[in-house]
């Protein structure tokens, strides 16, 4: 590795974002604002009902309407599978939940597909459904696939390894128990669904075209963050003989969400097979809402052991996970879950036994926070109460128990890691200092301050997840004659600053200036394999790759100048363009000469490393009024150590989502909530789903330390993701500890604060009738 | 005005159109059904987007709860997915795309302050954004921070931005004091 200087050129400073100038002229060009000749609408006409048999269709009408071009039903669609495991398919002949895809029109006009969707005459046949995960589970309950008895889908994730993580199974939990001081049995969920709701809804454009000698291929531009990934899910689909280029520019947003996209983007890919020409799907903001993936339910039921060190001694007991009529990932987001788990508590006796179950509601998938954030938020409040009745202060605990250098924990893969990651304690005390903990923590279930019927509280959560390091990045770094380098990575810019950041990592190896370097648009048939910024992979592995790609390429640069300069390899510096003699500064030669009618280039692998994790802790304060039940976040302080800052302001930016796309909010009142009886969403819309406005911002400070990660050559790691996923619990404690009733259900809305306050009085109101002083 | 109406008048030879001024260029556009021409039925986004080929207009929620289509009409900020263009007529309609200066290229100020501070992340939002902070700021030169979290509300951001937003409208607030 190439010593540095503490000090760098371009990493942690601010650098206006290169996008910039087209972002705010408009000129950014979505997958929506992309000009195509030819181009025909694909729209899709779903189900009214959340489980039936397509008994009859009929598409004559639709099909004799001028300016369609095709109409695709299970009948005719290609045979596509997908999922874990591969059962799902495009189209089926039978509908699984209300809004699920029945058939798909190509027309002229987007207008025109759409008439000619209404005109297709289906007849039903409506079954028996099931919307709780627990009904779904009980013998005679409604069965989604007959591939699927239960409803149970089976453990583990192939793509994880031959031995993925299904469960936490550790130690001895009978022996844990007996150590324990104090035993909680509890149950709690985080299980209202709250919507990660990117403001561009999921879409794509798909051309299918023959591409001689007997091959096919198809072209798909996507809104993701991952389109190298992309390709690989497509393939996988379309088999070997399809030839798949994917095309990723800017996306408004995914927060994970939307590369679960492959039934839009196939059902693009399948009308253009048929008509032979560019289909554009663009999903309405209802069908996003109400017909696309969600975050997946989760619901513990587990029994915890704690001493009064707040040592953890046994966790045991049942998850729920509710993945409604299908899934790609909730098996992969179970084992990053359990994983998770295990570096956010220590405990040496675990048994929790993970069930995934199917319900005719709209299928999971990818949602920030990836099965860890589903996790605990169910496992944090049930381990408030062992540590209120020990009287344990939760931010100690939590500083306590969060992984250390010589712990470890059982990762994704099924294998044991030991950590080798920094010590976030000093994070912690940084971050309790900045929110003033100390003044404000009276007790559990005691307020902070009261005010007539105003009552403020505080609560705190923490986030780690070891995947930084997960899964492989490449690139190429390319110098030219005239003095540039152009980095190929596979990236598609999602709001991070991804692409900002891989320029910057090469122009700081190369030492020459932001201008002086490129990068490539996101495209399959350009670059290496990225995986893509999943988690918070972005800085540690994704840099990397790039990082040893322009010092590879560096290096070969040096190999070429070194006889011209009469010196070793070792030698020789450079920057701006110019190589030179460390010794002697004086003998030095331009990029340009060395570089005459020649290109060179790097190329950087990132292999994965599960040993590290990042942090964070998030502290909230919460008001709630006991007379009207109002809830309001006061304040709210982040507290991470990211090793070093590669961009403030794209930190920033993340650190600050910890509100919304299903965040800190989702504690509050982000839900989706669904109709008992037919299944269908009743707030499947911008106004109905509520996010939080500009006016209800509340102050959030970050607090960012910077102690060095030694393995990263900047000595730098991410937290883009799990911004959202320490806030919610904290919010339930907060507000448990404002009401001084423990709340536990998510969101905590008006009526729900009202009902315990209510209960709480009734409680005191019977006891003091029955027990007179 | 009905299908058959129109049907009927262009059959007498007599074409409605409707008159717009988009980023002061002025547009004659005919009532119709046919390629390139206003169905009643579009929005003024659609038109925006669709037929003026003005792809800075973002359009999301459409149904006028986001904020990501927003354009200046006669001044105000207006979302154009929540009107019909045949309403239009005769209005002066800004985009984004109108924003920066023509014949110098140099960006509005709201456009630069927006870059100078970080305010996008995924930038989806921000057209609609700079809008709503525009009309903001041309009714009002020096809004104070309230002022500013309220005009620019309308706004949905994911990736919530709205922190470098009223900081980069405040910044140009306090320049017009």
């Amino acid at each position: 590795m190439n010593t540095m200087a503490q000090t760098y050129r371009y990493i942690g400073k601010a650098t206006p974002r290169r996008d910039g100038v087209r972002v705010v002229t408009g000129g950014a060009l979505f997958v929506d604002d992309l000009d195509f000749d030819n181009l025909l609408y694909g729209k899709v006409l779903r189900s009214p009902h959340p489980h039936a048999i397509i008994k009859k269709i009929d598409s004559g009408r639709a099909q004799r309407l001028d300016g369609i071009k095709a109409v695709l039903t299970w009948k005719n669609i290609p045979d596509w599978k997908f999922g874990n495991p591969r059962i799902f398919r495009l189209l089926d002949r039978k509908v699984r939940y209300t809004g699920d895809a029945v058939a798909l029109v190509a027309g002229e006009s987007a207008e025109i597909a759409d008439e000619a969707s209404r005109l297709i005459e289906v007849d039903y046949e409506v079954l028996p459904a099931v919307f709780d995960d627990y009904e779904a589970l009980r013998p005679g309950a409604p069965r989604l696939y007959d591939e699927l008895p239960g409803n149970v889908l089976p453990p583990g994730d192939p793509f994880l390894g031959p031995t993925p993580l299904t469960q936490i199974v550790a130690g001895d939990v009978e022996k844990g128990l007996l150590e324990a001081d104090f035993i909680v049995e509890g149950k709690c969920g985080y299980d209202n669904i709250p919507n990660p709701m990117p403001i561009e809804s999921p879409r794509a454009v798909a051309l299918w075209e023959e591409a001689g000698a007997g091959r096919d291929r198809v072209t798909v531009w996507v809104s993701n963050q991952a389109p190298y990934l992309m390709k690989l899910i497509l393939s996988s689909i379309f088999g070997g003989r399809v030839e798949v280029r994917v095309i990723g520019g800017p996306c408004g947003g995914s927060f994970g969400s939307k590369i679960m996209s492959w039934r839009p983007i196939c059902f693009a890919v399948a009308l253009s097979k048929t008509t032979r020409r560019p289909v554009k799907v663009v999903y309405s903001k209802e069908e996003h809402l109400a017909a696309f993936v969600l975050r997946p339910a989760s619901r513990l039921d587990i029994k915890v052991g704690m001493k009064r060190d707040g040592t953890v001694t046994a966790i045991a007991g049942d998850w729920l996970i509710g993945t409604g009529s299908h899934s790609q990932t909730t098996q992969a987001q179970v084992a990053v879950g359990c994983g998770e788990a295990m570096i956010a508590v220590r405990c040496k006796n675990w048994n929790v036994k993970p069930t995934i179950v199917c319900t005719n509601r709209a299928p999971s998938g990818i949602v920030r926070g990836f099965g860890g954030q589903e996790l605990k938020c169910a496992l944090f409040p049930i381990l408030s109460r062992c540590m209120a009745e020990l009287e344990i202060d939760p931010v100690d605990f939590i500083k306590k128990n969060f992984v250390k250098p010589g712990e470890g924990y059982l990762w994704r893969d099924g294998r044991w890691y030991d950590y080798r990651g920094i010590d976030f304690s000093q994070m912690m005390d940084k971050g309790a200092e900045v929110f003033g903990w100390k003044g404000k923590w009276k007790g559990w279930l005691k307020p902070t301050a009261v005010e007539g019927s105003k009552r403020t509280g505080v609560g705190v959560g923490v986030h780690g997840n070891a995947d930084i390091g997960e899964d492989v990045s490449e690139a190429y770094v390319r110098l030219d004659g005239d003095g540039r380098a152009l980095v190929y990575s596979c990236l598609a810019e999602h709001g991070t600053g991804q692409k900002n950041n891989a320029v910057k990592a090469a122009a700081e190896v190369l030492q020459i200036p932001l201008e002086s370097v490129s990068i490539t648009p996101g495209d399959t048939m350009i670059t290496p394999f990225e995986f893509g910024p999943f988690g918070s992979r972005g800085t540690y592995a994704i840099l990397t790759a790039v990082i040893k790609a322009a010092e590879e390429a560096r290096k070969k640069l040096f190999e070429l100048a070194a006889p011209l300069l009469g010196s070793d390899v070792s030698d020789l510096d450079t920057a701006d363009g110019v190589i030179w003699v460390k010794a002697n500064p004086e003998k030095r030669i331009r990029w340009q000469r060395v570089l005459f009618q020649r290109t060179i280039l790097g190329h950087g692998r990132f292999e994965p490393d599960y040993s590290l994790s990042n942090c964070l802790m998030t502290f909230v304060e919460m008001e709630v009024d006991a007379d009207t039940g109002k809830i309001g976040l006061l304040r709210v302080v982040n507290a991470t150590d990211v090793g070093r800052i590669i961009d403030p302001q794209g930190l920033r930016g993340q650190l600050n989502g910890c509100l919304g796309t299903a965040g800190i909010d989702s504690a509050i009142f982000e839900e989706t909530i669904v109709d008992p009886s037919t299944g269908r969403m009743l707030n499947a819309n911008m106004i109905d789903y509520k996010w939080r406005t500009s006016c209800d911002l509340p102050p959030i400070e970050n607090v960012v330390l910077e102690t060095p990660f030694p393995t990263h050559r900047f000595h730098a790691a991410g937290v883009g993701e799990i911004t959202t996923s320490a806030g919610p619990s904290a919010v339930l404690m907060a507000a448990s500890n404002a009401v001084g009733v423990w709340l536990d259900s998510y969101p905590v809305t008006p009526d729900k604060v009202l009902k315990a306050v209510r209960n709480q009085e009734l409680r005191i109101k019977k006891n003091e009738d029955i027990s007179p002083l | 005005m009905t299908e058959e109406t129109i049907e009927s008048q262009r059959a007498a030879g007599y074409n409605e159109k409707i008159d717009l001024v988009v980023n002061a260029r002025h547009y004659v556009l005919n009532i119709g059904y046919g390629p390139g021409e206003v169905d009643p039925a579009h929005t003024l986004s659609f038109t925006l987007r669709d037929t003026l080929g003005l792809k800075g207009v973002k359009v999301s929620c459409d149904r006028g709860a986001c904020g990501a289509c927003t354009v200046l009409l006669d001044g105000k900020a207006v979302p154009s997915c929540m009107l019909l263009t045949i309403e239009c007529g005769g209005k002066e309609i800004t985009t984004i795309e109108g924003l920066r200066d023509e014949k110098t290229g140099s960006l509005d100020p709201v456009q630069q302050s927006f870059i100078d501070h970080g305010v996008f992340q995924c930038g989806f939002c921000t057209p609609g954004m700079i809008m709503s902070a525009k009309a903001l700021l041309d009714e009002n030169p020096s809004p104070t921070h309230e002022e500013i979290r309220e005009a620019l509300s309308g706004n949905f951001c994911r990736c919530i931005s709205h922190y470098q937003a009223v900081e980069a409208v405040s910044a140009l607030s306090s320049r017009g004091r």
